[in-house]
């Protein structure tokens, strides 16, 4: 166990080297600098440029520029192009914005979504089965964009719901009671619109792995024993099916990322995906790379976790 | 009568032996019983004939101009008149209707739409095109010919790490990252969603290939000196294309997707093209006034998105081994 984790780990972190290799080339071989974001303003002129390019490193060779990047990163140095903060804090505190959504969209796609998908694998071909798989499929259908607004339209008509940023403006002076139930009150709305995806797309998987788990011999065993039918599905088939869900709880860690460009920006709320785009806009390279390093960190680190996770929950499997 | 028992004795006797049907027509059985997967199927025979129509009629033979603008008719809702007294008798709309409305420069959106038919279509397959050629290449490579030394590491660690690297870039901020540092151009989101979508097929393909290649179809074929060209794209390809063709379906859908999310974010395609993704975005700003210009584009996408996510999902079904019997 303990090599299988060494070994998993020293490759991954060779990985992780190439890909943030490969994301600095990329970035940096594309067209389009910084300091040519803005190129109408008269007060650019070339002695500037060429300032700000020598500040940035820009004119060095590709690989002295990745290890300038990964230096300040490692000393935590890293500053950012656009505004010279550096690049950690920033992220970090982003980072904490996304979180409480990320959390949320994810309680809510999986207390959705078991039920859902359960209920259509054991009534397979029922009414209820083949109007859930239709509107899941729907809802996998929609851009995600499209859905997100006619719910705004709806919603701040019908309930009023706030639907712009994390607070409401000028509620500093609150007491925190309110300030708390402020903060809940906006986050219904993305996160439920960041989940309903996530229950559509789990809730397929649910259903076609307990149609799997049902067939199995062990199920029909425990009818044939006479045990009660909620007995056989939760006991003995849910526990078996559930064992792959295992394995997606680590890889969701990534979508702490990439998932919420979209939903971050309808919804203006000051997150993660959020830094990424504006860094994309300004070409803020630092601010570009070090969030793609996360995320491959992320990735890599769900990775190894379900893998790990999939090991303990299952004896038939053995790490070597 | 005593013929007839005769025949039918010898019609029982001779049917077992008659091949009971090709693995198409077994193929088509059973996604014909797939109702919805059929309808969607109408859908997209509907669709391929309104997008080329739209390339045709927008484009060659100019029927439906996408381009004239009609500042007095702007905002007109669908099927309303044009004002004849102030619009020109040559740039009026084709049947003196504006079927879906105008947009806020006067411009006929169905036509517009016709054309982003052609063009968001043209995004999906063209995209899913890249991603399934590379999958196919980089998972037929190292599923038959992954024991090769390369150097230190064998050409299926080599492909199969790679394929981890690009797992583990967030896929949609590196298709913004890229779209958004190239230059906008139509090729370049087409090409970057390939690149960026390849990584499941190429481990279908891989894993279909290691177990066909012990199976004795192979052996039969490498024993009769058959040139592995052409084990690989005749025998080996054909078999093990159906989860391919599944995901491919699924990824059109997909590229549509992502093209109209990239739209949102204003890294879509540019004008003049006109995709449904723009349209649709264009029209968000103009919801109250104009609610057919965010509608009708957001609704064809769904429409369409639906369509292919159900077909594939019947090919699913019906390519499915474990449900062939039934």
């Amino acid at each position: 166990m303990l090599a299988f984790i060494t070994r998993n780990v020293l490759q991954r972190i060779l990985l992780l080297v190439i890909v943030s290799i490969m994301a600095h080339s990329v970035i940096h071989l594309a067209p389009g600098e910084p300091s040519q974001v803005d190129p109408a303003n008269p007060r650019m002129k070339p002695e500037d440029i060429a300032r700000i390019r020598a500040a940035f490193h820009l004119d060095d060779p590709l690989y002295l520029q990745y290890v300038y990047w990964v230096k300040d990163l490692y000393s935590g140095e890293l500053k950012s192009f656009k505004d010279n903060q550096p690049v950690l804090p920033k992220i970090w505190g982003r980072f904490l914005n996304s979180l409480p959504l990320f959390i949320c969209a994810t309680l809510l796609v999986w207390t959705f979504a078991f039920p859902t998908g359960i209920h259509s694998a054991i009534r397979r071909g029922s009414v209820y089965d083949r109007s859930s798989t239709f509107v899941a499929y729907a809802l996998i259908s929609l851009p995600g964009f499209f859905l997100s607004y006619i719910m705004v339209l709806w919603v701040v008509e019908v309930f009023g719901v706030p639907v712009i940023g994390m607070k409401t403006f000028g509620i500093e002076g609150a007491q925190p009671v309110f300030r708390l139930m402020d903060r809940i009150w906006h986050l219904v709305i993305p996160s439920l619109m960041s989940a309903i995806l996530g229950v559509a797309v789990l809730s397929r998987y649910v259903r076609s792995q307990m149609l799997e788990v049902i067939g199995q011999d062990y199920v029909r065993t425990a009818r044939a024993k006479g045990l009660e039918e909620d007995t056989v599905i939760y006991r003995h088939a849910l526990r078996n099916g559930l064992l792959p869900f295992v394995t997606m709880f680590g890889l969701l860690l990534p979508g702490l990322i990439g998932g919420s460009v979209i939903f971050e920006q309808i919804f203006a709320w000051p997150g993660l995906g959020r830094l990424g785009y504006e860094a994309i806009l300004a070409r803020d390279f630092p601010v570009i790379l070090t969030i793609n390093f996360i995320a491959a960190v992320l990735t890599l680190a769900g990775t190894l976790l379900s893998d790990i996770l999939y090991a303990v929950v299952d004896p038939r499997i053995r790490l070597q | 009568m005593n013929n007839q028992t005769i025949d039918t004795a010898q019609e029982m006797h001779e049917e077992p032996l008659l091949p009971h049907e090709t693995p198409w027509e077994e193929f088509v059985r059973i996604f014909q019983k797939d109702r919805i997967a059929v309808a969607g199927c109408v859908i997209l025979a509907c669709l391929f004939v309104a997008a080329m129509a739209g390339k045709v009629l927008t484009e060659w033979v100019i029927v439906f101009d996408t381009e004239i603008v009609r500042l007095p008719d702007k905002f007109s809702p669908p099927l309303s008149f044009p004002s004849d007294e102030v619009v020109a008798l040559d740039i009026q709309p084709t049947f003196g209707v504006y079927v879906f409305g105008t947009d806020e420069l006067g411009r006929d959106v169905f036509a517009r739409m016709l054309q982003g038919a052609f063009v968001s279509l043209s995004i999906g397959f063209i995209a899913v095109g890249i991603s399934v050629f590379i999958g196919i290449l980089l998972g037929g490579l190292s599923g038959f010919y992954g024991k090769m030394k390369l150097g230190f590491m064998t050409v299926d660690t080599l492909i199969m790490r790679f394929t981890d690297v690009m797992l583990c870039f967030p896929t949609f901020f590196l298709i913004l990252t890229v779209v958004a540092l190239l230059p906008p151009s139509i090729y370049n989101i087409m090409i970057v969603i390939g690149l960026t979508s390849w990584m499941g097929t190429a481990r279908f393909v891989r894993a279909e290939f290691l177990s066909l290649r012990e199976q004795d179809f192979v052996i039969a074929a490498q024993a009769l000196g058959i040139p592995e060209r052409r084990i690989i794209f005749r025998h080996m390809v054909p078999n093990a294309i159906a989860p391919v063709l599944v995901s491919a379906t699924i990824g059109v859908a997909g590229a549509i997707l992502t093209e109209s999310a990239l739209s949102f974010l204003g890294f879509g395609v540019q004008p003049p093209y006109a995709t449904w993704g723009n349209i649709l975005s264009d029209g968000k700003g103009f919801i109250f006034d104009a609610p057919w210009l965010f509608f009708i584009p957001g609704f064809a996408i769904f429409v369409v998105v639906l369509a292919f996510n159900l077909v594939g999902e019947g090919l699913r079904e019906a390519l499915n081994p474990k449900l062939r019997s039934r």
